[in-house]
């Protein structure tokens, strides 16, 4: 069982065989992770580093956990502790760990694009874990893994996806991963935060969220990152609240159980309302332990070969 | 050669530059030299025929005057046509001669079919004295191109106080430009347009609303919205062209719009061209041969300003070539280190090379691809360009300066490194197959030949 691709740079045109083949070996995986002992010898010998040129918590434990779970080598290189802030480049950076001889590239970065031009200068495999407001794959392996693990099946789901998409490599990458899958997507938010040019992937647009509640089967909130408010983006936290935020009356209005996900960190009382992130129909918290069993099936995909 | 001093600048630089000029395959022209039996395209004239021309010590000259010591080359199947011009280069000089030096662009330029090249003025420092004007005109003298300065708008291009443009000119300067930094502020566009009256040259707006670019690094639409990088719309573009034509048509002044990149701006100028005479406008070869599909490599070779846009755009400038709103074709050659280039999208700096690639690519575009007459496509590199500038462009009479070019129509070639004569090696068409090709460049009595000559 290999991938087409030999990096996993987005979704985008991603083989709709290579996403199935994930999400099966994620959830054999998820399975070794209920057990008392949860290490597998899989990838044991191989070196991976994680590059994070930008901050991150829990993409970059997960990704850790994952590699700690097989058994290979893990580095980890954050921007701020390294040599970038002595001017150091891209190109050197990257070029300076691989000769270290390293089989795969965990990246995170703050430019759209960045692991694709890493690839121009490095061999090892490379994994995008974030890049700007591009894409991150592997969240969207994760929301698909949490979503068939509750409804058994993707095909014909109805998604809302809810807030800032212009910016969210979460929403992207989870509009070209659901959509080979066969699921229906709404889009929801402020007009002057959705690009019209994703009509064109063949996703709705709609801006009224109690209607988006009423016709889906679960809703994808995003982070609404506190730093955008008042700045001509989005006017207040209290107009957002009023118009976008997912709270207990909206979902009870609705009368029926929706599911709730969110790719974390959550802005508690902006996007979404603690009773609805800690309510029984959030499944917040197993996205978090599918992104580990995800990410463990992506890194023994992509590497597993080389050994 | 024009004067005695314009001599020795040429002698000094001939005793130095001996060396580099024998690697890149220039040399002297003979004192008598007959390009023989070619195919002849006069755009000045609108004819094409069979025929010689003669070259009398750098001078067009009478064919039957040729001697025993006549030179001869055999240009039967090649095309023989005015030497083409570049109203839009950026030479780097002052400032970033690791980029690009007054030398090795007249160098790319001749390599490209070009003996005549303006240079904009975003240098270190700008081009906004009469001093710098003074300094370029006088130091590009010894090299195998003609070399006009264009002068900044506004002193450090601040887009606030204006340069002496009057004093400018007289030391050179051909037409003012804030080009990288538009002027934003209309009023200084308008005192800027007003002032310039007298001086009978044109302003030539970077046309950009830096507001509505705002962090734009590509052309705003689906191909930007799938690789997550900020959109450049059209429209900061043709709202910018808007102001700009509704200045210049309320002043009369002469204004040129460069590098057009949008459907919307084509239909702007179009509109003003019907009723006000003093607008010209021009396209890269890179807007009429690329769209925004070809940005999804993160290539930063693609990352020019204004963005490549989408094909329907593409198209349209196209069609805005064939009606004549567009008037003519400028490479915007912007020379750009590799470390420059070889960085994230976001950090990448704008531009691309273009002198050397221009002809192959908007041969290939134009004539090959849209059926252009190759008269009408010589015309977009020659006459046209010079008359925006107010250049001479009857260039085949007799006693005037030699500026030539010789190109084979229908030779498909690889734009290879290899080849490049530009300081520089920032460009997507490295690899690209192109059609039409330049063989030799005749300017400043001095010839290019592609391959070793033996004259």
């Amino acid at each position: 069982m290999s991938l087409k691709n030999r990096h996993l740079f987005g979704l985008k045109d991603y083989p709709k065989k290579d996403i199935e083949s994930i999400l099966d070996l994620a959830f054999k995986f998820r399975e070794v992770l209920d057990r008392p002992i949860k290490k597998v010898p899989s990838l044991n010998g191989l070196t991976v580093v994680n590059l994070f040129f930008e901050n991150s918590t829990r993409t970059r434990i997960s990704f850790e956990l994952a590699q700690k779970r097989l058994s290979c080598d893990t580095v980890n290189f954050s921007a701020s502790s390294s040599s970038l802030k002595k001017g150091e480049s891209f190109k050197d950076t990257a070029q300076n760990i691989e000769a270290m001889k390293i089989d795969a590239v965990v990246i995170r970065h703050p430019s759209p694009g960045a692991p694709k031009t890493l690839s121009k200068f490095i061999k090892s495999i490379i994994i995008n874990a974030g890049d700007g407001t591009h894409e991150h794959p592997t969240q969207a392996i994760l929301d698909m893994m949490s979503l068939k693990e509750k409804f058994g099946f993707l095909k014909g789901l109805k998604i809302g996806i809810i807030g800032d998409i212009l910016h969210s490599r979460v929403a992207l990458s989870n509009i070209y991963g659901l959509k080979t899958m066969g699921a229906e997507i709404t889009l929801c938010g402020p007009p002057n935060l959705i690009p019209e040019f994703l009509k064109d992937l063949g996703v709705n647009i709609n801006y009224d969220v109690d209607e988006v509640i009423d016709w889906a089967d679960a809703l994808n909130v995003l982070r609404i990152q506190r730093e955008r408010m008042g700045i001509g983006l989005v006017p207040s936290v209290r107009e957002y609240r009023n118009f976008f935020g997912i709270n207990q009356k909206r979902i009870e209005k609705h009368k029926k159980d929706i599911v709730i996900m969110h790719p974390g960190p959550i802005n508690r009382g902006v996007e979404i309302d603690s009773a609805v992130a800690d309510g029984q129909n959030a499944i917040i918290l197993d996205q978090v332990l599918n992104g580990v069993a995800s990410r463990m099936a992506i890194l023994f995909l992509l590497c597993g070969g080389k050994k | 050669m024009e004067s005695l001093q314009e001599w020795l600048y040429f002698f000094f630089y001939v005793v130095e530059k001996n060396e580099i000029m024998n690697k890149v395959n220039f040399k002297i022209l003979p004192d008598e030299l007959l390009l023989k039996n070619g195919k002849i395209i006069d755009p000045f004239i609108d004819k094409v025929y069979t025929g010689d021309i003669f070259i009398d010590k750098g001078r067009i000259g009478d064919p039957s005057k040729q001697t025993k010591k006549t030179k001869i080359i055999d240009c039967s199947g090649k095309i023989i046509t005015h030497g083409f011009c570049d109203i839009h280069s950026h030479f780097r000089e002052p400032g970033r001669e690791d980029k690009e030096t007054l030398e090795t662009g007249s160098l790319a330029a001749m390599a490209g079919g070009f003996t005549r090249v303006c240079v904009m003025p975003n240098t270190h420092p700008p081009i906004d004295t009469p001093e710098l004007i003074d300094f370029l005109s006088k130091k590009s003298k010894s090299y195998p191109v003609h070399v006009h300065p264009i002068g900044a708008v506004t002193k450090n291009q601040d887009g606030k106080n204006l340069t002496e443009m009057g004093l400018m000119k007289k030391q050179g300067a051909v037409a003012f430009s804030d080009d990288g930094l538009p002027i934003q502020d209309g009023k200084v566009m308008r005192m800027a347009l007003e002032y310039i009256k007298p001086l009978d040259l044109p302003i030539i707006n970077h046309a950009e609303d830096v507001c509505l670019r705002s962090d734009g690094l590509m052309h705003e639409g689906l191909v930007s919205t799938n690789l997550g990088l900020p959109g450049n719309p059209d429209f900061a573009e043709s709202v910018m062209i808007h102001r700009d034509l509704e200045l210049a048509s309320f002043t009369g002044s002469k204004i040129h719009i460069p590098h057009v990149s949008a459907e919307k701006s084509v239909a702007q100028i179009s509109k003003f061209k019907t009723q006000f005479k003093n607008v010209s406008s021009e396209v890269t070869p890179h807007h009429l041969y690329f769209n925004d599909e070809a940005l999804s490599s993160f290539d930063t070779n693609f990352k020019v300003a204004p963005p490549i846009r989408t094909e329907n755009d593409r198209l349209s400038l196209i069609e805005g070539l064939k009606s004549g709103v567009i008037d003519c074709i400028a490479t915007d050659h912007a020379p750009h280190t590799l470390e420059e280039k070889e960085t994230t999208f976001d950090l990448a700096s704008c531009g691309m090379i273009g002198l050397e690639s221009c002809f192959g690519a908007v041969y290939k575009v134009l004539v090959y691809q849209n059926k252009f007459k190759l008269l009408s496509l010589i015309k977009f590199l020659t006459i046209n360009p010079r008359n925006v500038m107010g250049f001479d462009s009857n260039l085949f009479s007799y006693e005037k300066t030699a500026e030539i070019v010789i190109l084979d129509e229908r030779k498909k070639w690889k734009f290879t490194e290899d080849s490049i004569k530009s300081n520089s090696l920032n460009s997507p068409f490295i690899g690209e197959e192109l059609i039409g090709r330049i063989e030799f460049t005749i300017s400043k009595n001095q010839i290019y030949s592609r391959t070793k000559l033996d004259i």
